[in-house]
């Protein structure tokens, strides 16, 4: 019964939202329904307004009209279950803190201000270190991290939130094939642990085949459901306009549905000079 | 030496009561300023100060007093006034925050100072004294003066203290602050407060002008020392105190001196040291890792050009000279002396009259360092599909880097090549 109500209210609702910087539009009348516990890919080209709908959906910016609904409540209500991981360069990775310090945040609660974490938020911590493997990089400063494992710090943060839905800007950027696949691979975890994740991706190619839903946008929404219904040469070319090169080969791989086993990259520059 | 003697034992009360409040002051003001320097906030912070003056002002035309309760209030609400002008000047021109900040610094000061010299010709009583706001004088300070100060330093102390967490949370990630419920605009308004509050009690003894640096100083010089919040914002109260201290004695041992100079001059010269020899962020360790990398380089690449000989030769036993090695890579002459004395002290080539050549270690060297190079080459055209003429530079630098980890991994992924992309040999350990 419970399970039944789950499945029909969504995870996630964008209702005729527009939004704006100093009155330059940059989404229009965006409007779209997520399910729960899929795997969820937010894609458009450079500036289409992905990072800007994160933030309206978070709170972090007020739409000019239109509003937002999580699990078929106001953000307020459901704060507790939502999870958010910016974009890297959104921060100063030279800020004196650890790895620990920084997935510890994501255990900070309003309700408890002046009081100290507790033995279960250490717990909590040390397990979500665990999962993206970075128990042992625990007490290194963050400056001293590379790209990956910044971008895996911010991930067990979220992790730490121990929340339902999970909205991640680019978690792909400056990550290597190995790191990006062990992503992968934690993302798909969580998904069939009945989470929901959306993950904000620019790349067409690997769209296609990390995501079970996709949200084509270009400022305004070019499309949004489950993959079959969404890479089709029209609406990619809508999203993209002109960017044949990439079409051509997408609609290759569409063609054959299968893909190349993809290379593992270089070892992370772990230990590399000391910058 | 003497006065320095009868200073520590603080037997006057007053000299007590200066010493131990301006330390609070300066303490207060180093720990807030820890945060507004991690915010980028410095000029913030400098702006405030200046700002503070109108404030000051104003609050004493109107009640004539110099009641530090009321100078204080004066003081928070222009430096708040200050903060809101820079924000809102921010979010509704297309000024640069620097702008923005100068701007209202130059407007609030020169206000500051037309008021300050109308005191001075009025004849409002007990007007002398104001101009110590401009430049601090921790010994004009009265028992109340000093009491209120000493209370607000430490209300900042404890306010830090009880919301440290979500300080350090808003100051690294303040949208994250807010996708997580907390009340940042609280936050953000205690922090701003915090501030002004610590400027506006630092002021009667370093001075508007120089208030800036008891605030950002101390943190500069701690954050060169450590990569942990907590150690840092304690070594910047340390640092404070100190200054504080050593600006007290000055003043008291000799009574023309300020305080609020001596403070700053002993803070600017802690936080120098600090830059200069604090391990790892310091200049003197960063120039010596520079200069370790260098010499790393340099033999490596002797050790390289040993081995290129032999390689040619048939042979690593001949005898080589500083001219054999420079016709195989553009070494200068200092670099031959310099390298050739560093590679003998470790045993890795032995000398004779005619010349050098490797000894069994330095062979070893020379091998993995020749190694790495064609290893990654391999890779580079392998794995990254570079083509094979155009991967050498490359490889000279990151064979430098490569580690023996790394080496493995590469090892693995290339499944043990025997030769690189040049048909040249990959020599193993032998
Ligand atoms: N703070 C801002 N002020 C003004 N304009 C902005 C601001 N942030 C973004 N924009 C503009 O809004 C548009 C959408 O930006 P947004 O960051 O949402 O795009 P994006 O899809 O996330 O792009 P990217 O793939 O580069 O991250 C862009 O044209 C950008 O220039
Ligand atoms: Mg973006």
């Amino acid at each position: 019964m419970i399970a039944e109500t789950q499945e029909v209210i969504p995870a996630l609702e964008v209702h005729n939202l527009s939004a704006s910087y100093q009155r330059k539009p940059v989404l229009w009348d965006v409007d779209f329904q997520l399910p729960q516990g899929k795997l969820i890919g937010v894609v458009g080209p450079n500036g289409s307004g992905k990072t800007t709908l994160l933030k309206n959906i978070m709170g972090l910016m007020e739409p000019d009209s239109g509003y937002v609904k999580l699990f078929g409540e106001d953000l307020e209500k459901v704060r507790h279950r939502i999870s958010y991981v910016p974009q890297r360069e959104s921060v100063d990775w030279n800020f004196p803190a650890s790895v620990r310090d920084v997935v510890e945040m994501g255990r900070y609660r309003k309700n408890r201000l002046f009081k100290r974490l507790k033995a279960q938020d250490h717990q909590l911590v040390t397990e979500a270190l665990e999962r993206v493997n970075l128990l042992e990089l625990s007490q290194r400063q963050i400056s001293q991290l590379s790209g990956g494992q910044q971008q895996r710090v911010f991930i067990a943060r979220a992790l730490a939130q121990q929340a339902d839905l999970y909205l991640m800007d680019e978690p792909f950027v400056g990550v290597d094939a190995a790191t990006e696949e062990a992503l992968l691979e934690l993302l798909t975890e969580m998904k069939n642990a009945g989470k929901t994740v959306v993950i904000v991706h620019h790349d067409l190619q690997t769209a296609y085949e990390y995501f079970d839903w996709t949200v084509l946008l270009n400022t305004r929404l070019v499309a949004a459901g489950p993959q079959e219904s969404i890479f089709k040469k029209e609406l990619l070319q809508e999203a993209y306009g002109g960017r044949l090169t990439v079409l051509s080969k997408i609609g290759d791989l569409m063609a054959r549905k299968d893909f190349p086993a993809r290379e593992t990259g270089f070892k992370e520059k772990e230990g590399l000079g000391d910058g | 030496m003497d006065s320095l003697w009868t200073f520590l034992q603080f037997k006057d009360a007053t000299l007590q009561l200066v010493t131990a409040g301006t330390v609070l002051i300066a303490m207060g003001a180093s720990v807030v300023g820890c945060f507004a320097f991690l915010r980028k906030r410095a000029l913030v912070g400098d702006a405030v100060a200046h700002a503070i003056l109108p404030g000051i002002a104003v609050a004493f035309m109107l009640t004539a007093a110099k009641n530090p309760l009321i100078l204080l209030s004066g003081a928070l609400v222009s430096g708040w006034l200050a903060l809101y002008c820079i924000e809102i000047i921010q979010k509704t021109s297309k000024l640069s925050a620097d702008t923005a900040i100068a701007a209202v610094l130059g407007v609030f000061f020169g206000i500051g100072i037309l008021l300050l010299t109308h005191i001075q010709h009025s004849d409002l009583e007990n007007q002398s004294g104001l101009d110590r706001f401009l430049f601090g004088s921790a010994a004009s300070m009265s028992t109340a003066d000093l009491l209120t100060y000493a209370g607000v330093a430490l209300f900042l102390l404890l306010a830090i203290a009880g919301l440290y967490k979500e300080l350090k949370l808003f100051s690294f990630n303040p949208e994250y602050a807010q996708v997580l419920g907390l009340p940042v605009k609280t936050i953000r308004r205690l922090i701003n407060s915090l501030t002004v509050m610590a400027i506006a009690i630092g002021i009667q003894s370093v001075g508007v002008v120089l208030m800036a640096a008891l605030l950002i100083t101390p943190a500069a010089a701690a954050r060169a020392w450590t990569d942990r919040l907590l150690v840092m914002i304690f070594l910047a109260a340390g640092f404070a105190a100190f200054s504080a201290l050593v600006g007290s004695y000055v003043s008291f041992s000799a009574t023309a001196m300020p305080t609020g100079p001596w403070i700053v001059m002993s803070l600017s010269f802690l936080a120098l040291i600090s830059l200069f020899i604090a391990p790892q962020r310091g200049l003197l360790a960063r120039l010596n890792r520079q200069r370790l990398n260098r010499i790393k380089i340099l033999t490596e690449n002797m050790l390289k050009a040993f081995y290129n000989l032999g390689e040619r030769a048939g042979t690593y036993q001949k005898w080589l000279t500083a001219e054999d090695l420079a016709r195989v890579r553009d070494f200068t002459h200092a670099e031959l002396t310099q390298g050739l004395r560093i590679l003998r002290k470790k045993h890795l080539v032995i000398p004779k009259q005619s010349g050098y050549r490797l000894s069994r270690q330095g062979l070893d060297e020379a091998r993995r360092v020749v190694r790495l190079h064609r290893l990654w080459e391999m890779y580079l055209t392998q794995r990254m599909r570079m083509k094979s003429d155009h991967i050498h530079p490359n490889a000279e630098t990151i064979e430098h880097i490569i580690t023996p980890e790394i080496e493995e991994q590469l090892l693995r992924e290339l499944d043990f090549p025997e030769k690189d992309p040049h048909s040249s040999p990959i020599p193993y350990p032998q």
